[in-house]
């Protein structure tokens, strides 16, 4: 090592300071590992790049549930919003999806805050150019000025900027997010270690300043009438809300795109990087839905001190000029003053199938990997990375079973399986319909779900820990309750059971059946349920959803008892699949790239059938017979 | 893999008896549902490991299926080490189907290849010595029924299927589009129009049901086409099969003169025999007519019987018929083997390798008996390579039906009480799910792309 020097030892070393190595760093350090966390720019913490808001469908419940695990991202989104909104509200519970338009440089501001003063946690500005690694195990990182690093594990976060070239009209350069630099010695380095580096795409939207904005011209979106927070631990949030403001292209703006789409890099072939299919830029909406005579445009604050105002709906990666004119013949925007441009970044990312369910690589020891750099896209999706191979780079160094989060348990076991035993072909955005067994994992219940385990693996809090506890307890005894009261028959109880707008009893029922009624609910019941116990709002609505969806989530119990049932049978990473005979070939190519560490994930493998999986699990069987003889030999 | 598997345990092939075995927690009580001693005692209330003299009765109609002999042996002393029944019955698919199928109704699941093996090696029943043959079995068995879902797949079924799974697919998308992306001008899934949407699909599930019915079979007879170019001997051959069995009913309908439909019962296999003898030999029908009509036949057909002049060679209209009938189960009858022959069996296999080919004499009656034999032993026997569209997989894919049929019919109630479109949407999937068991297809990522295919989505 030429013109470097030795700058310290840590446990866990994390580069990058976005949403994921934020995450990583904390948990990390907050489980008592001495760590540090390197960014390239330390105003860069945090950071916005796209659009101000955190969460939304899916992603809202990826924020819950690193929040239930004792993460920072939905406090500090608590801290810091402008707006909030509950969407889906006239859809099922399981669908409920918080999101909340944050203050950029506040968001930013605080994450710093907690990282500068976070016990065992070093942040420091620095780019991390080559890796060190010996015998297949990672020893340390070494930045530009020469500091080397030593560690016990490495986690890489790096978003975007690994190789980041941003793309404006046929304009081209080497560059990272929002005018920061790049970072290109470390794609190399991981090259060098064998990593297939591969190329995915990202856009943002122009900014455009308030004052130039005619907002009577458009439709205020303002946040609801209650905050409800992101966090568990918080209680209550108050505040001004900011609004958000919608408006619409029209013919003339698809007319004006058409004219110009030979000036884009997308239709001229130079982006090589596959972009997201749910972020398409206006251009690609224009030419794929030519029917649409307008696409919707929302307007959203970037924060309280700011004009700055994101332009949703209008990604373009059409030249400067262009945008500026296509976004004048909106509604509303005639005027519009453009503080930033539109651009696209294209930048390095791995495969994630070369990931282990811990987010550790598989062929270098202690070297995990979170975030956009797994090829997925989004805050969230980050943050949840983060946590997970944070959590599991200190269990490893304990020597402690890993932090699994399987399919059944939570969005983050979705997103992280879908990774490494499907990979992924554009940056990967969580969704809904992703989780086979939504109607469980919904964002209320993330608690329930989670913070067992992040207090198992020491991340959660006493405070949280008893918080969860409390809940736990008070929705069991009382769904235990109101399957015990019995309300019997009498004409005063019908009387009031007509007055409800519902059928008569004619034999005696249980509370728990009669909040089942699609006309009743809980609080509707009062009179007839005089001795409840006082349950505070989330005790109140997890029992009444528990009720209400009982048959449904009955139903995803009993399949989710089916899928843990493959999902507990542990595979070997050093499984020769090309010794048991039965087994097709195709499968076996891909089981041993793969390398699955449960029989349900190989089973959900493409390309390995469920014969191939009966197979297994004769083999399987065999062995564990084998081993046992032996045993009994010796 | 704690359900109750059920199967037919006695080799594919003519006995005198069929045995249904049942395995599983439910065993005993699904066959209380069905079978009644000559006392009219249930199985659970006889001793155990004796044989029990009784019948079968639906118990939708309560009728009579068969008469049987029935045994109840209670684990771990059985083979799978699990309860399991069996039920003896006459030998010949139709009771052994029908029984299964109303086995299957009562809850049990059909069993995979191999099943019943694989739950006796790791129930710890089989020798660690035979792990290998297990996985053999499982994986030699899986081959011959992928290859066979292959073939069938080219069917009717398959398009049948594929059109419902497309129609649950847009409704899912739908769904699911606007669930994702509630703020981006998706058009909010009208319950009305789910409702809609969600009867006609399981009405269709309804009809494929139905037409995979034992007693649909039963009534209608297998439907068997002869095909072959004029004066090849058709109508001799329908002629001689009449002569030599009973017909049931003569149809000519009176508005077209080129398709003879007759139903006979060879060796107590019920046939429908149709007769394309009219194809091309009515001067006013064009050319391009006949192929048409002959296809559509076809494509309702269970079985082709192809008549070739082996007299003279194979001429251009033969190769169009062979090319009709390549993809499906036919016959080769090379009739005129009496005169001068000039086309072998040998020059058919050569075109269609996986027909059965029999040397016919059919003026003379000769060859005749062959055929009836070959008929009755392609639909007796459980052989799948021969009968795959009639029996084997049938009872897997109609269970499938049964499954996507029950989840549709819940989405239709939680639609008609209104419950969320979160709740409706995982039977809607799981209907699809089981319906993409039998196209091989799953819903996973085919749920994104058609959403992102069918709306305008993303910001």
């Amino acid at each position: 090592m030429k013109n470097s020097y030795d700058a310290g030892k840590y446990d866990v070393v994390v580069i990058g300071a976005g949403h994921a190595g934020c995450e990583a760093a904390l948990a990390s350090a907050r489980m008592g590992k001495k760590t540090l966390i390197l960014t390239m720019n330390l105003d860069s913490i945090a950071l916005l790049a796209c659009n101000p808001s955190i969460g939304g469908t899916g992603k809202g419940h990826l924020v819950k549930e690193v929040d239930a695990l004792g993460g920072e991202m939905g406090i500090n989104i608590d801290h810091t919003t402008i707006q909030s909104r509950m969407l889906n509200t006239a859809k099922g519970p399981a669908v409920h999806s918080l999101r909340a338009q944050a203050d950029k440089w506040d968001y930013q501001l605080r994450m710093k805050n907690i990282l500068e003063n976070q016990e065992h946690l070093d942040l420091k500005q620095g780019e991390v150019t080559e890796l060190f690694i010996e015998e297949g195990k990672i020893k340390g990182a070494l930045t530009k000025y020469g500091a080397y690093y030593g560690a016990e594990s490495v986690i890489i976060a790096t978003g975007t900027y690994l190789k980041g070239r941003i793309f404006v009209g046929d304009l081209n350069y080497e560059g990272g997010p929002n005018g920061l630099y790049p970072s290109n010695e470390l794609s190399n380095s991981l090259e060098n270690q064998g990593f297939i580096m591969r190329r995915f795409k990202t856009g943002t939207p122009a900014r455009i300043h308030k004052a130039s904005i005619d907002l009577e011209k458009m439709v205020a979106q303002p946040g609801d009438e209650e905050i409800i927070p992101f966090s568990f631990m918080t209680d209550k949030i108050e505040g001004e809300q900011i609004p958000c403001y919608l408006t619409y292209t029209n013919e003339q703006t698809h007319d004006y795109i058409r004219e110009n789409l030979h000036k884009s890099p997308m239709y001229s072939g130079d982006i090589e990087g596959v972009g997201p299919r749910y972020c398409p830029s206006l251009e690609d909406k224009v030419v794929r839905f030519e029917d649409r005579n307008r696409h919707q445009v929302f307007l959203e604050p970037e924060g309280l001190n700011t004009n700055e105002m994101y332009v949703q709906g209008m990604s373009s990666t059409l030249p400067e000029e262009i945008v500026v004119n296509m976004m004048k013949t909106v509604e509303g925007l005639e005027n519009a003053q453009m503080m930033r441009s539109a651009y696209a970044i294209e930048y390095d990312s791995i495969d994630p199938t070369e990931l282990k369910r811990t987010l550790e690589s598989m062929r270098i020891e202690n070297l995990y990997f979170a975030g956009q750099i797994n090829g997925t896209s989004g805050y969230e999706e980050a943050a949840a990375q983060g946590i997970v191979a944070g959590i599991n780079a200190v269990l490893k160094i304990d020597s402690r079973e890993p932090l699994i989060i399987d399919r059944s348990e939570g969005y983050i076991g979705v997103l992280i399986d879908d990774l490494v035993t499907k990979g992924t072909n554009e940056p990967y955005r969580m969704m809904t319909s992703r989780a086979e067994y939504r109607l469980t994992l919904r964002q209320d219940n993330a608690d329930l779900r989670l913070t067992e385990k992040g207090h198992e693996v020491g991340l959660v809090r006493q405070d949280r820990y008893e918080k969860y506890l409390e809940k736990k307890n008070a929705v069991e005894s009382e769904l235990e309750r109101l399957k015990q009261v019995k309300i019997n028959p009498s004409s005063l109880v019908n009387e009031k059971i007509r007055e409800m707008g519902t059928a008569e009893l004619k034999t005696p029922t249980t509370l728990y059946d009669l909040i089942k009624r699609p006309e009743l609910d809980y609080d509707s019941l009062e009179s007839l349920n005089p001795d409840h116990p006082v349950l505070n709002r989330e005790a109140k609505m997890q029992v009444e959803i528990q009720i209400k969806y009982d048959g449904y989530i009955g139903k995803q119990m009993e399949q989710i008892e089916q899928f843990k049932k493959l999902e507990n049978k542990k595979l070997s990473r050093d499984l020769d699949y090309t010794v048991i005979k039965g087994i097709r070939t195709e499968a076996i190519q891909k089981l041993t790239l793969i390398k699955p560490e449960t029989v349900g994930q190989a089973s959900r493998i493409s390309g390995v059938s469920p014969p191939d999986v009966n197979v297994l699990l004769i083999y399987l069987e065999q062995q564990r017979r084998l081993n046992k003889r032996s045993e009994k030999s010796e | 893999m704690d359900g109750t598997i059920a199967a037919v345990a006695t080799p594919p092939g003519e006995g005198g008896i069929g045995i249904i075995r049942i395995s599983g927690k439910s065993a005993l009580s699904i066959a209380d549902k069905l079978f009644l001693n000559i006392e009219k005692k249930k199985l659970s209330e006889l001793e155990e490991r004796r044989l029990s003299y009784g019948h079968i009765i639906d118990p939708k109609t309560d009728g009579v299926i068969d008469e049987v002999m029935t045994v109840f042996m209670s684990g771990p002393k059985t083979y799978t080490t699990e309860d399991v029944v069996e039920i003896h019955c006459h030998g010949g698919i139709i009771p052994v189907r029908r029984i299964l199928e109303l086995v299957l109704d009562c809850g049990a699941e059909p069993a995979e290849c191999g099943e019943f093996t694989k739950r006796a090696f790791l129930n710890g029943r089989i020798d660690l010595s035979q792990a290998e043959a297990v996985m053999d079995l499982i994986s030699a068995k899986t081959d011959s029924s992928f290859d066979m879902s292959l073939r069938q797949l080219k069917g009717s079924l398959s398009s049948e299927v594929t059109t419902l799974i497309d129609s649950l697919m847009e409704m899912l998308a739908h769904i699911e589009a606007s669930i994702d992306f509630p703020e981006d001008d998706v058009e909010e899934m009208a319950y009305e129009k789910l409702l809609r949407d969600s009867t006609d699909v399981l009405s269709k599930i309804d009809h494929l049901i139905e037409s995979f019915n034992t007693g649909k079979i039963l009534k209608d007879g297998l439907k068997t086409v002869i095909l072959g170019k004029p004066n090849v001997g058709k109508s001799s051959l329908m002629n001689a099969i009449l002569r030599e069995n009973r017909a049931i009913v003569t149809d000519i309908p009176g508005t077209t003169r080129d398709i003879i439909e007759e139903y006979v019962n060879i060796k107590g296999i019920p046939l429908k025999v149709v007769d394309t003898a009219g194809i091309r030999e009515t001067e006013d029908l064009v050319e391009q007519l006949g192929v048409d009509r002959a296809k559509d036949i076809l494509e309702q057909s269970d079985l082709a019987i192809v008549v070739f002049d082996a007299s003279r060679e194979l001429d251009s209209e033969d190769l169009e018929i062979i090319e009709l009938v390549r993809s499906r189960k036919s016959i080769v009858l090379l009739n005129k083997t009496d005169l001068s022959k000039k086309l072998t069996e040998k020059d058919i296999e050569s075109y269609l390798p996986s027909s059965k080919i029999i040397n016919t004499a059919i003026t003379e009656g000769s060859g005749i008996d062959k055929l009836e034999q070959l008929l009755h032993d392609m639909f007796m026997s459980s052989d799948v390579k021969i009968t795959d569209s009639v029996v084997i997989n049938n009872t897997r894919h109609r269970d499938l039906l049964m499954k996507s049929k029950k989840n549709m019919t819940e989405a239709i109630e939680s639609i008609n009480i209104s419950l969320p479109i979160d709740c409706i949407e995982v039977d809607i999937k799981n209907a699809i799910e089981n319906l993409g068991e039998i196209t091989g297809d799953s819903v996973g990522e085919d749920i994104i792309n058609t959403i992102f295919k069918n709306f305008c989505i993303g910001k």
